[in-house]
């Protein structure tokens, strides 16, 4: 049984039409990237998977069960961060707990382990407005890691941050991928970060919102062990920059359509 | 000028505020005592002075000054708190559940034409002259700007935020009260002050008519007992500590602001 799936999802406003007939398997444990020109209905899909929004046509299942609300099986990090700003950095990321009514003891157990690996120590007690905006989205990385969620989604993380930032964090996110693999579904409007990121990239096409093509990325990961090398190394492998050039012809296609 | 603020630097806009005072005084103590109107109809400033310490250790309708000024507080504190109480958590749930949302709407939308002082014939029949009817209408009055500003709060928090929140499993009580209250809280703020001075005309309003103590009460013995300088003094009274209840929530209220837009509410 696959983690994510999408059986004939449509998503009709009135008489538009902004996604149809979006038939998708992501296997457990599985790093899908979604690139696409803007208005192709990316971030709905990733909402649907969240219980954020609902298609008109078709479902969405995780884990064999069609998707109804919100839950902490699937945790959300937005672009914007979206944190609290009236709790700390300690309050944001034991938010989840709470609400789950984790005992207080583990919590903080918790916490602390995620404080440490997202390297924001000394900032436990700091409000989100005093930090910056890399630490801001650590913050909210380790939010939705605490509370151990199934799926993960991620609507363009790292859009908001400067390029050395993202590289950073592009390189933090395989870390976490490896030492603590879930089922994530990326949204990015960077072909490079897609390419480094995930195995497998699907590139969504638009007028209606679908899927054009899916690429495979896993294999050449695994053999060239490119989780193990620097985002910069990669860049410069062969098979990295025949990917990127192949995932950037297709995007471009669809943008030339309009 | 150069001198006066060499000796006390103050602003010069407080000059402005002292002089106008100062102007309105000189006014009224001069046409008092021009013989244009009768004293008994226009006693001078230094008569009700002098009346308002005599209110303070003679009693005069039951009571002296300070114990009608006690039973009006206790009065006004009980409806305000009330209207505190229902108001914030109805408006803010108001502001979540879109069915309480258009349940409640319509009918308060109504009910809010209905200044105070008409809910008086209303609140004697049902609740009499004792603390239920004063209560009714001073809750009538200090109702809606609780209401209204926690529901208008909560209506402009970041929608990503109640996701955010949402995603991580929080139940519709933790959205309300970790989110909702906390990101409307400046806008409650604002409600409370304007709920608390609603609530003190209202109060007034209500003793006019209703009790049997109070100030209301004390200024319409007065009227009865054609002691004008009675009837200022109370309205002095009115005053003062309508400007004192204002001016002590206008300081929190700009604390909490000043605390909240340092905080990124605006993120």
């Amino acid at each position: 049984m696959s983690a994510i799936e999408f059986h004939n999802v449509g998503r009709k406003f009135g008489a538009y039409e902004a996604i149809a007939d979006v038939s998708l398997a992501v296997r457990d444990k599985e790093f899908i990237a979604i690139v696409g020109p803007s208005g192709c209905g990316k971030t709905t899909l990733m909402r649907m998977v969240a219980g954020l929004e609902f298609p008109t046509e078709g479902r969405v299942t995780v884990n064999g069960r069609v998707v109804r609300a919100p839950g902490p099986d699937r945790a959300v990090v937005f672009q914007q961060f979206a944190l609290l700003p009236w709790r700390t950095v300690r309050e944001n990321i034991g938010f989840g707990l709470t609400c789950t009514g984790t005992a207080a003891s583990e919590k903080r157990k918790l916490v602390d382990h995620y404080i440490k690996m997202m390297h924001l120590d000394g900032h436990a007690d700091s409000y989100p407005h005093q930090l910056s905006g890399g630490m801001q989205q650590r913050v909210a990385l380790a939010r939705s890691y605490v509370i151990d969620p199934d799926v993960l989604l991620m609507d363009e993380p790292f859009g908001a941050l400067d390029a050395q930032t993202r590289t950073v964090m592009q390189e933090e996110l395989v870390r976490l991928a490896r030492d603590n693999p879930r089922t994530v579904l990326f949204i990015t409007h960077s072909v490079e970060e897609a390419v480094y990121l995930a195995d497998r990239i699907v590139v969504m096409g638009k007028k209606p919102g679908c899927i054009r093509e899916i690429i495979d990325v896993s294999d050449v990961r695994t053999s060239e062990a490119w989780q193990e090398l620097g985002i910069d190394e990669v860049m410069d492998l062969p098979s990295f920059v025949h990917l990127r050039t192949r995932v950037w012809r297709l995007l471009r296609s669809q943008m030339d359509d309009e | 000028m150069s001198t006066l603020d060499e000796i006390m630097p103050i602003s010069v806009r407080v000059w402005w505020t002292v002089a106008g005072f100062l102007a309105l005084l000189g006014l009224w103590l001069g046409v008092s005592h021009s013989g244009l109107i009768e004293a008994r109809m226009l006693p001078g400033p230094e008569t009700v002075a002098s009346t308002i310490l005599r209110l303070m250790h003679e009693s005069f309708a039951g009571s002296t000054l300070q114990e009608h000024l006690v039973s009006s507080l206790g009065r006004y504190l009980l409806g305000f708190g009330l209207a505190v109480l229902i108001g914030i958590p109805l408006g803010l749930m108001m502001g979540w559940f879109e069915w309480l949302d258009d349940l409640v709407t319509p009918f308060f939308e109504m009910l809010r034409f209905i200044a105070p002082i008409s809910w008086v014939p209303f609140a004697v029949l049902w609740f009499g002259t004792g603390i239920g009817g004063p209560l009714l209408i001073i809750f009538s009055g200090a109702f809606p700007p609780c209401l209204i500003n926690a529901y208008r709060g909560a209506k402009m928090v970041d929608k990503r935020l109640i996701e955010a929140v949402r995603t991580l499993g929080a139940s519709n009580y933790r959205v309300i009260k970790d989110v909702l209250l906390p990101g409307s809280l400046p806008s409650i703020v604002t409600g409370v002050r304007l709920s608390a001075g609603i609530g003190w005309q209202s109060l007034i309003g209500a003793e006019l008519i209703v009790v049997s103590s109070g100030i209301g009460y004390l200024m319409v013995q007065g009227q009865a007992n054609f002691a004008t300088d009675i009837v200022m003094a109370g309205m002095i009274t009115i005053g003062c500590i309508g400007l004192l209840i204002d001016f002590s929530l206008r300081v929190i209220e700009q604390s909490i602001s000043r605390k909240w837009s340092q905080g990124g509410g605006s993120q």
